[in-house]
């Protein structure tokens, strides 16, 4: 058999870890209901041909729990960190070009989130909006984008000094222009790469304040939910009911993760030497 | 329109050595001037200090008596830059490149002998020589009273050259643009300018 180059591994990494979440997003939506029905006929049965993933105290299935609380958490992922890469590109760029004064403001602002425990700052924040859905999203989207920020600002910073953009500014251009037609399009690339590596971030951020208690109210079959009420059976020798969804969690985080690096390797040729 | 440096000096550090020092020129929109120099002596500096890239750090960069920095939006002075393949951003089709440019006309474009194919290409797709091409009609905009050409065909072939050459200047000629070249093809120089001015280490002499 042929071997693959680097691009066509990448590319097939990418296309599985792509499968791999709309499988589980779609599967997700539609089972819905059987995730949230209960059966005191078949209480904590163990992983088996029936229910390979076992059921809960209460008969409920934990392969559809898993797979609902993983869409549900891909989909605050998603929001979230689109929110979030959002507000980092535009404070980035209006940080770099919008003169001394807006700089220092955003970089007092991006080191001072900086300098707040992460946890720390979803918990108040997802508190402060009344926990549940909207306080998670906001949450998480307001305490992950100055790492992306920075990032954009730095090379935004270093965009200015080009030639054609310099040359621009003498062709009378305005600043909004310059930023469409010559930042935008440049940085674009980064945005995505960021914003697909915010993912993970979000969706652990998202289950540790949901399974702490802050985030998502208890009706919602998230992820966070059913690990943290699956702690309490784990010392009654219920270990399928943390197992499942444990392994899933981590292995749709390192899917986003694997999918983050194959569009850097993709979009940037020069990280083949790393 | 005249454009003056009144005795300038610029450094690239502050408290380093200085490029220029109280260096003055006066150019009239009907010249030609040509500056010469080896190379680290101050020739692209004085361009871009003439042109409002850089600022000097004493001294005064008039335009009709009007400090150069005073002139918002297009600067009536621009200058092609040395390396084509920078002054141009590689996202941007070259019909982009061109409609940067002040109004930039068809005869400009066809006299430079841009092809009608290459402007939907981008700026990885065309050689050196057919980029500079683009820089000059961008710079040769309606509002241009100046241009400065900063070893515009160093890596031009001969027939390249002297093809642009003929045509940029039969344009600022038409135009009445002032025309700075600097070079230091010394045969160049005599055949486009008409005075010339050369760089000394420090500061400058006048021939």
């Amino acid at each position: 058999m042929k071997r693959w180059n680097r691009r066509q591994r990448v590319l097939a990494g990418l296309i599985l870890s792509v499968t791999f979440l709309a499988v589980v997003c779609i599967a997700g939506s539609l089972c819905t209901q059987q995730a949230l029905t209960t059966d005191l006929s078949q209480k904590n049965i163990a992983p088996g041909a029936e229910h390979i993933f076992g059921t809960d105290w209460l008969g409920r299935d934990m392969l559809m729990r898993t797979l609902k609380g993983l869409s549900l958490s891909i989909l605050i992922g998603i929001l979230a960190a689109a929110v979030s890469a959002v507000i980092a590109l535009v404070l980035g760029v209006a940080s770099a070009t919008l003169g001394k004064t807006v700089d220092s403001v955003i970089t007092f602002v991006i080191d001072l989130v900086m300098g707040i425990p992460h946890m720390l700052l979803l918990i108040l924040i997802s508190v402060a909006m009344g926990k549940g859905l909207t306080g998670v999203i906001v949450g998480v989207a307001l305490s992950h984008w100055p790492s992306l920020a920075r990032l954009i600002r730095a090379e935004v910073i270093q965009l200015k000094e080009s030639p054609y953009i310099q040359i621009s500014e003498r062709l009378g251009k305005s600043k909004w222009y310059i930023v469409k037609k010559h930042m935008l399009p440049h940085l674009l690339p980064q945005f995505i790469v960021g914003l697909i590596l915010l993912f993970p971030h979000a969706i652990l951020h998202e289950s540790s304040i949901t399974f702490l208690g802050f985030g998502l109210s208890t009706e919602q079959p998230a992820i966070g939910i059913v690990l943290s009420e699956s702690m309490q059976y784990l010392a009654m020798g219920r270990w399928w009911l943390a197992l499942f969804p444990g392994i899933f969690l981590v292995a749709t985080v390192a899917v986003f993760y694997v999918m983050g690096q194959s569009v850097r390797k993709l979009i940037d040729p020069g990280s083949v030497h790393e | 329109m005249k454009l003056e440096l009144r005795d300038v000096s610029y450094r690239y550090v502050k408290d380093g050595q200085k490029i220029l020092e109280h260096f003055s020129l006066t150019v009239d929109s009907h010249e030609r001037v040509g500056i010469k120099a080896p190379s680290g002596y101050g020739k692209t500096t004085l361009c871009k200090l003439l042109s409002g890239y850089l600022k000097p750090v004493a001294g005064e960069i008039l335009l009709d008596g009007r400090p150069l920095s005073s002139y918002k939006g297009y600067c009536p002075v621009q200058m092609i830059w040395q390396q084509p393949e920078f002054a141009v951003n590689p996202r941007l089709r070259m019909k982009e490149v061109i409609l940067e440019g002040d109004q930039v006309e068809q005869r400009v474009i066809e006299g430079l002998g841009i092809e009608e194919d290459w402007m939907n290409r981008f700026p990885a797709e065309l050689s050196g020589g057919e980029l500079q091409r683009f820089s000059i009609a961008r710079a040769l905009g309606r509002r241009t009273r100046f241009l400065l050409a900063d070893e515009i065909s160093t890596m031009l072939d001969l027939i390249t050259q002297s093809q642009l050459w003929h045509f940029i200047l039969e344009e600022v000629k038409r135009r009445e643009i002032g025309l700075i070249a600097v070079s230091h093809d010394q045969e160049l120089l005599d055949e486009v300018c008409e005075r010339q001015v050369a760089l000394d280490k420090i500061g400058a002499v006048g021939k």
